[in-house]
Formats: structure tokens, C-alpha cells, sequence
């Protein structure tokens, strides 16, 4: 905590640092937000253990597989987009930054069609078969909707983020120079990724 | 002290308060990034808050005053306590000292212009008013005011007709409110400091902000999903916390009190803090053990992050659960311990000056020992068994919320209103207001401990006749308290209007860098930015006169 | 002025660091996914757990830059990594011992 500290300036002007700083810890509370939930799913799968391995046998594996691969490679672009812009690629680094709104849409399409097959088979909260099934089952599906859909939601953020980052490195507002906002954004999209990265496995791998 | 300053006093510079900015009127406040100005903001929408929760508690009060009916039926009743804690906890003393004093005097205690984003700063006020804005609309809107108590514990609060989703929401916005200030003094702490602010030169205050700030961001999304859970199971139907889905309600509690029991640090360690810089000042002595004190409030933010379920001990949990957090609770009395200890050996051959900042200081002390105490006997298995939802809890709880946190405030406003709005209230006044509220308050809670180790259960509506004496005595305490409190605020509205101008910089004799700016402090803080060479409290012998200004 | 400018003049290298990574996430993704097929028993949720930690920690320190931050922001991220696991383990606390 000491060395680098004696670096921080002492008033308003543009202190990079300090921005990621902010960032962190705004991207601890979300975190800690899904950390919560987390929380609640490795409690109820203990209690429920044989429930949970049946309820998660409707998972559809392939689907969950793509969309991991899809937020992994847009985790790469957005990457990708700010080493080129550092390097002086606007272009390239506006495509960059397109490809990864356009892989958050696939994402968010793919959840659409898999939502859907599940409301189709009646498992949707407050739904009269789920009701019927056992505890365990209607707690994984009541924890599968609020977290893939508190994820989703997050991701629409992400994406509308970037589309502004986007609107920015075209103005010339974020430069090579002042890139800390694209930084930032990237930060958040890869959070995002993060969380995935668990939501995962705890849903559709644990057959 | 208050020399006499119209003589003296000239506006050679700008400060804050006539500062003009781009925007008229409310304006210039509402969309001002000046967290000088936040800070204003702040406290004038925190203490309104508190007088509807002190009218609130007053009612609950009168209403027990005889058993059965006194005042109201038992659902306004029901709804009276649980808009009295939501109102005192999450809208006053939550954001409490941070947002008032935090806000105006963190930048300046370390040397720095503003804090880290000033944008957000202002963005955390806005949620905390529409917080504020959507509990008027819960208890008027048809549907009624929440009922649930300020826990809001499964299931009543998913069953209850009453307005929960609006009140959840506004707890959620505060508790967003909350993490931003944390966020906001975390960085602010970390990056602004002045040249040669070591951190071992900062003041106390800012060391129990920034662990504040900790506990704040860390620990408040919980709440902030478990509430958003609550609100989503209510509108969707979705099978998470109700029994009825196979849910768990103990898993509610213990990720209600996972946030919960840290959010008594967020109110208490920033008032620890600022008793950590009045008291020095009015005993002219360096504040013994600073480090310890230092270390202590990030002791208090660690430990105090771990000991959650010591609230529910009566729920049946696990025997190693009850025996770990039963310990650790034990073990987070000791950093406090450490820092009354301290505060006491710095007293011990200061000359003391009781002016009223002191005043409230010192009862904090006195009631936050009181209050840590009796927690520590509910620490304990047995005995919490025994005490559990009776008023000893009552009778803690405003002991270390009110007695620390609130009486913290009430310090701080007469250490630092003068230096924020360059008047100064009438002393004499102030000190009668303190012993009123003082008196007032222990012969208002003081009894709860008696009736609860005698069985009163908490927030019942109706009591067996034994415990009427009891009820009585504490009622006619809150009369007391209350006089006390509006005598005080009625002196410090009046010296906002008509108190008598001053402009010495060092109101106090204070050895921290509030004092070294003009009073009230100009835009930029500053004149010219702070070199630190020297840490805070360096009293040196005998410099009294010198401070006094003749 | 400060390490991101240094790197600019690296990022080619960047590029293909990136790319390296994000090749590991997919092997990790295609493992987690081939060993959930195999019966391990209770050993399944650990492998899922250490596989997907593996991940995070590669997108956090290269894709996230912890790598080149300052130590503080190291200790930030720890600071929270652990309130997780011990407010975890406090709550299983409870749980597991019924
Ligand atoms: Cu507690």
C-alpha cells in the first residue's frame, strides 16, 4: 500500500488510477450481488441434492456450451479492441467493439430460444407442473430464471455500454490516449463473462 | 472564543456558500457537484428524516403507555415500528455521518479538492431522495404502510397485502445510495491524499471512513439481492425463500443479517471516528495509540463481517454454527474495547474543555459502553436463549445505534456546524439541550433492559399489567429526550440564521486540516494545496494560549 | 507516463497473448464439459468449481490486466475473493451440521 501510493495527485485533474480504482470496486458489488445468489444455490443444492441432478437433466448442454464459447470469444474482441485502439487501430478497434455487441445479441437470442423451450414445458415460475414437482425442483428453476435472467439483464447493460463506447471512439472522445472509459466497459463486459463462467457449470453440468 | 468576528470579517475569497455556479436558486445546491454542498445536502434531508422517525418512535411510546389501546389500533401500530426502523436505520443513520460529514470533510481532512467523482457523489444523493421519496409513497399509496418490521422477515413479508415492493425498492436504492459513497471514499482516500498525507498522517476520521467504505461496498449488495429476491418472488411467483416452494426463511435471515450486522458498523465506526478527533481537541493532548485506533476500525470492518448469526440463535441452527458465531461474536468487542480504552488514556491529564462537542462525546462513551455490553451478554448462548425478541434487545439496540451513531451525529454537528456555515450556536443553550437529551434518554431505554430480562416481548401491541410501571417511566423519558432534541435543533437552526458570524479558522483548537482553512470554507478547499509534514493531534506543551484566539 | 502506454508499444504481442488465452478458456470449457459426462461422483462439482475458477483467474489477471495493476488492486480483488468464501464456509456452518 505504500510505494506507489505517494503517485496519487492531489487534486481533480485526470488520474487514470483512480478510474479503474472506482471500477473495481463498483465490479466487487456485482460480484457480491451474484455472490448472494450463489450463496442461495449451494445451500439448496445441499439440501436438495438428488432434486437438483434431476431438474438440471432438462438442461439443454449445447445450447449452455455455445453461449459459454460466445461470451468467451466476446470477452477476446473487447480485449482485442483495446490493445488496438492503443494501438492506434481505431477501425479495427470500432469493429472489435461491434463484434462483441453482436456476440452479446447471439448470447441473449440463444437465451431467448432456451427460455422458451423451457416455458414450453411448462417449467416457468407459478406454473401448475412446476408447482407439482418436488421442492428441489421448483427451487433450481426458481434460482434459473432469476440468476440467467439477472445475468441477461446485465449483459443488455454491457452491450448498450459498449455501443456508447462505440459512439465515443468514433467522436474521438476516447483516443489512445484517453482510454480509460473503453477500459472500463471492458472491464464490466468481462465480469459479465466471469459470472457465466460459474453460472455454467452449476446449471447444466451437473447431471 | 468567538471573537468578534463582523469586525474582522471580509470576504477576501469566495467561499462555498456564495460561491455562484452556472445554475439560480435550488439549482445552484441540486445539481452542484461541490461536495461541500452535497454534504449540505445531505444533512438537511437526513435530520427531516429524523424528526418523522423521533415523532414516529414518540408515538410508539405514547401508544404503550397503557396496555391494550392507547392512541392506535395494532396494524398502525405494526406499521409505526417498522416505518420507525426503516426511517432511523436505513434514512438516517445508515448514511448518517459519511454523507453528512464525510461528504464536507474528508476532502479537505486530506488535502484534497473534492472527492474522487464528484458526479457520482451527487448520483448517491439523488437515489438516496427517491429512497426517501418511495417510503412517503409506501405509507400513503392504498395498500398501507409496511408492516412487517424493518427486518422484513419470510414469509409475513411475501404474504403481507401491504406496500412491501415500493419499501423493498427504496431499500434497495438507499443501500445503492450507500455503496457509492462507500466506492466514492475508498478511492477518494486512496488517490487524493496531499503530498506527504501518509496514511499514518491521515486523522482518525478519515481512517473510520475508509473502513466504513469497505463494509459498505462489500456487504450491502447482499442485502441489496436478498431484498430484490423478496421483490421478484413477490411479483413473480418465483420459488426461492417461501416455505410454500420449498424454500428456506432461515436462509432469508441469514443473508438479511449477513449485511445486517455490519450496516451497525456503518453506523457506528464513523461516529467512533469522529469521537477520535473531538476528543483530542478538547484535551489538548495527541490521541493516545492512533495506530491502534486506526487498526481497530479495520479490525471491527473484518470481524465484524463475520459474526452475522448471532442473531439467530433462537432459530435452530447447527450447534457449531451457534459455538463459531458465539466466539466471534466475543472476539469483535475487542477492537472496540481497544478503542474506548484509548479514547479513556487520552482523557487521563488532558485539560478538558467541556463545551458541547465534548459533551456528546463523552456520553457516546458512556452509552456506547452500556450498549457494547449488554451485546456481549447476548453474545453468550444461554443467555441469549433467555433474551431473545424480548426489549433487552430494544433496550441494545438504541443503546449502540442511537447512543453511538446518533449521538455521534449530534457531536459532530456542534464540532462541525460552525465551520460548515461560519456561525455559531449559543453554548449555554446547547449544553442545557445536551443534559436534557442526555437524562431523557436513560430514563427512556434504561428501563427496557429491565423489562426485557423480566419477559416483555418486543413490538407487541399489548402487555400484562406488570409491566406498566415500566412502560410508563419509559414514555415519560421520551418526553424528556424529546424536548431535549428539538431544544437542540431549535439552537442550531437559529444560529443558521442569527448565530453570531465567525471567521477564525481554528474554532476549536483542532490540529487537523479543517481547521486550517478559511471558515466557511472557500470553493476549492484550499488556497493553496497542503504540504503535510506533520501527523494529526501533534499537541505540543502548553500551546493552549496560542490556539485560543485572543 | 504509466504502464498502459508502455504496453501499446507491446501490443502486437498483446494480440497474440490474448488469442493464446482465449484458446485455453475454450480447451477448459470443451474439459468441463467432456468430464461432467463421466461419472465422478463427488469429485464432479469440485472439478466444475476448479475448472471454472481456472478461467476466471485467466480473465481476470490477462483479459482484466490485475496482472499489470498495482499491488492495491490485488489486494482489493482478495479482499473480496475472500468476504465470498468465508461468509460461505460460516453459512455452511450452519448447514452441514444439522
Ligand atoms: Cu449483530
Amino acid at each position: 500500500m505504500s510505494t506507489q501510493e505517494h503517485t496519487a495527485v492531489a487534486h481533480l485533474h485526470r488520474d487514470d488510477v483512480r478510474s479503474r480504482m472506482g471500477m473495481w470496486l463498483f465490479l466487487f458489488t456485482e460480484l457480491i450481488l451474484f455472490g448472494g445468489m450463489f450463496f442461495l444455490y449451494a445451500v439448496y443444492r445441499f439440501l436438495h441434492q438428488a432434486d437438483f441432478h434431476v431438474a438440471a437433466k432438462s438442461m439443454n448442454i449445447l445450447i449452455g456450451t455455445v453461449n459459454t464459447a460466445i461470451l468467451l470469444t466476446s470477452s477476446l474482441t473487447i480485449a482485442l479492441s483495446i490493445a488496438a485502439l492503443q494501438n492506434k487501430k481505431k477501425i479495427l478497434s470500432l469493429i472489435l467493439q461491434g463484434i462483441t455487441v453482436i456476440f452479446g445479441l447471439l448470447f441473449l437470442v440463444n437465451k431467448y430460444f432456451e427460455w422458451s423451450a423451457e416455458i414450453h414445458h411448462g417449467n416457468y415460475p407459478g406454473s401448475p407442473e412446476l408447482i407439482s414437482q418436488s421442492s428441489g425442483h421448483i427451487l433450481f428453476f426458481g434460482l434459473y430464471y432469476v440468476m440467467t435472467g439477472l445475468h441477461g439483464l446485465h449483459v443488455i447493460i454491457g452491450m448498450v455500454v459498449i455501443m456508447f463506447m462505440m459512439r465515443f471512439t468514433i467522436k474521438d472522445v476516447i483516443t489512445p490516449d484517453h482510454i480509460v472509459k473503453l477500459e472500463a466497459a471492458g472491464l464490466y463486459w468481462h465480469l459479465v463473462d466471469i459470472i457465466w463462467i460459474f453460472l455454467f457449470p452449476l446449471f447444466y453440468l451437473i447431471t | 472564543m468567538a471573537s468578534d468576528a463582523a469586525a474582522v470579517h471580509s470576504n477576501s475569497y469566495e467561499t462555498y456558500l456564495d460561491y455562484k455556479g452556472k445554475h439560480k436558486g435550488i439549482f445552484a445546491w441540486i445539481l452542484s457537484t461541490d461536495h461541500k454542498r452535497i454534504g449540505i445536502l445531505y444533512m438537511v434531508a437526513l435530520l427531516s428524516w429524523f424528526l418523522v422517525g423521533m415523532a414516529l418512535g414518540g408515538l410508539i411510546r405514547l401508544e404503550l403507555l397503557t396496555p391494550g389501546r392507547t392512541i392506535v389500533g395494532p396494524q398502525t401500530y405494526n406499521a409505526f415500528f417498522t416505518l420507525h426502523g426503516v426511517i432511523m436505520l436505513f434514512i438516517f443513520v445508515i448514511p448518517g455521518i459519511p454523507a453528512v460529514f464525510g461528504n464536507f470533510f474528508l476532502p479537505i481532512m486530506i488535502g484534497a479538492e473534492d472527492v474522487a467523482f464528484p458526479r457520482i457523489n451527487l448520483l448517491s444523493w439523488y437515489l438516496y431522495i427517491i429512497g426517501g421519496i418511495l417510503i412517503i409513497l409506501a405509507i400513503f399509496l392504498p395498500g398501507g404502510a409496511p408492516d412487517t418490521g424493518w427486518t422484513f422477515y419470510i414469509p409475513y413479508s411475501i404474504r403481507t397485502s401491504t406496500n412491501m415492493i415500493i419499501t423493498l425498492t427504496a431499500v434497495f436504492l438507499l443501500g445503492f445510495s450507500s455503496i457509492l459513497t462507500g466506492l466514492n471514499f475508498i478511492t477518494t482516500i486512496h488517490r487524493l491524499r496531499a503530498p506527504g498525507m501518509d496514511w499514518f498522517k491521515m486523522p482518525l476520521f478519515s481512517w473510520a471512513l475508509y473502513a466504513t467504505g469497505w463494509i459498505q461496498v462489500i456487504v450491502t449488495p447482499i442485502i441489496g439481492i436478498t431484498l430484490l429476491l423478496v421483490i421478484i418472488e413477490r411479483v413473480f411467483g418465483v420459488g426461492i425463500f417461501d416455505p410454500a416452494l420449498g424454500g428456506d426463511p432461515i436462509l432469508f435471515q441469514h443473508l438479511f443479517w449477513i449485511y445486517s450486522h455490519p450496516a451497525v458498523y456503518i453506523m457506528a465506526v464513523p461516529a467512533m471516528g469522529v469521537i477520535s478527533e473531538i476528543i483530542p481537541t478538547f484535551s489538548r493532548r495527541t490521541i493516545f495509540g492512533y495506530k491502534f485506533i486506526a487498526y481497530s476500525s479495520l479490525a471491527i470492518a473484518l470481524f465484524g463481517s463475520l459474526v452475522w448469526a448471532h442473531h439467530m440463535f433462537a432459530v435452530g441452527m447447527s450447534d457449531s454454527a451457534e459455538f463459531i458465531f458465539s466466539l466471534l461474536t466475543f472476539m469483535v468487542a475487542i477492537p472496540s474495547a481497544i478503542k474506548v480504552f484509548n479514547w479513556t488514556a487520552t482523557l487521563y491529564k488532558g485539560s478538558i474543555q467541556l463545551d458541547p462537542p465534548m459533551l456528546y462525546s463523552l456520553a457516546f462513551i458512556f452509552l456506547f459502553s452500556i450498549g457494547g455490553l449488554t451485546g456481549i451478554i447476548q453474545g453468550a448462548l444461554s443467555v441469549d436463549i433467555h433474551l431473545t425478541d424480548t426489549y433487552f434487545i430494544v433496550g441494545h439496540i438504541h443503546y449502540v445505534v442511537f447512543g453511538t451513531a446518533g449521538f455521534g451525529i449530534f457531536a459532530a454537528l456542534h464540532y462541525w456546524l460552525p465551520k460548515m456555515i461560519g456561525k455559531i450556536y449559543n453554548m449555554k443553550t446547547a449544553k442545557v439541550a445536551f443534559w436534557i437529551t442526555f437524562i431523557g434518554f436513560n430514563i427512556l431505554y434504561f428501563p427496557f433492559f429491565i423489562m426485557g430480562w423480566l419477559g416483555m416481548p418486543r413490538r407487541s401491541y399489548d402487555y400484562l399489567p406488570e409491566y406498566q410501571v415500566y412502560h410508563v417511566i419509559s414514555t415519560v423519558g421520551s418526553w424528556i429526550m424529546i424536548s431535549g432534541i428539538l431544544l437542540m435543533f431549535y439552537n442550531l437552526l437559529k444560529s443558521v440564521y442569527t448565530g453570531k458570524r465567525v471567521t477564525e479558522r481554528n474554532l476549536w483548537g483542532g490540529e487537523t486540516l479543517e481547521w486550517t482553512v478559511p471558515t466557511p470554507p472557500p470553493l476549492t478547499n484550499f488556497e493553496k494545496l497542503p504540504d503535510v509534514t506533520v501527523g494529526p493531534y501533534e499537541y505540543k506543551q502548553n500551546d493552549i494560549e496560542v490556539e485560543e484566539v485572543k | 507516463m504509466d504502464k498502459h502506454n508502455e504496453l501499446a508499444e507491446h501490443s502486437n504481442h498483446r494480440y497474440g497473448k490474448y488469442i493464446l488465452v482465449w484458446l485455453g478458456l475454450l480447451t477448459l470449457t470443451a474439459i468441463t464439459v467432456a468430464v461432467a459426462g463421466v461419472n465422478l461422483g463427488s469429485i464432479t462439482i469440485a472439478t466444475a468449481i476448479i475448472i471454472a475458477s481456472i478461467k476466471s483467474y485467466l480473465v481476470l489477471t490477462v483479459f482484466m490486466h490485475l496482472k499489470s495493476e498495482s499491488k492495491t488492486f490485488k489486494i482489493f480483488v482478495g479482499v473480496a475473493v475472500f468476504f465470498i468464501i468465508i461468509s460461505l464456509v460460516l453459512l455452511f456452518s450452519d448447514y452441514s451440521n444439522m
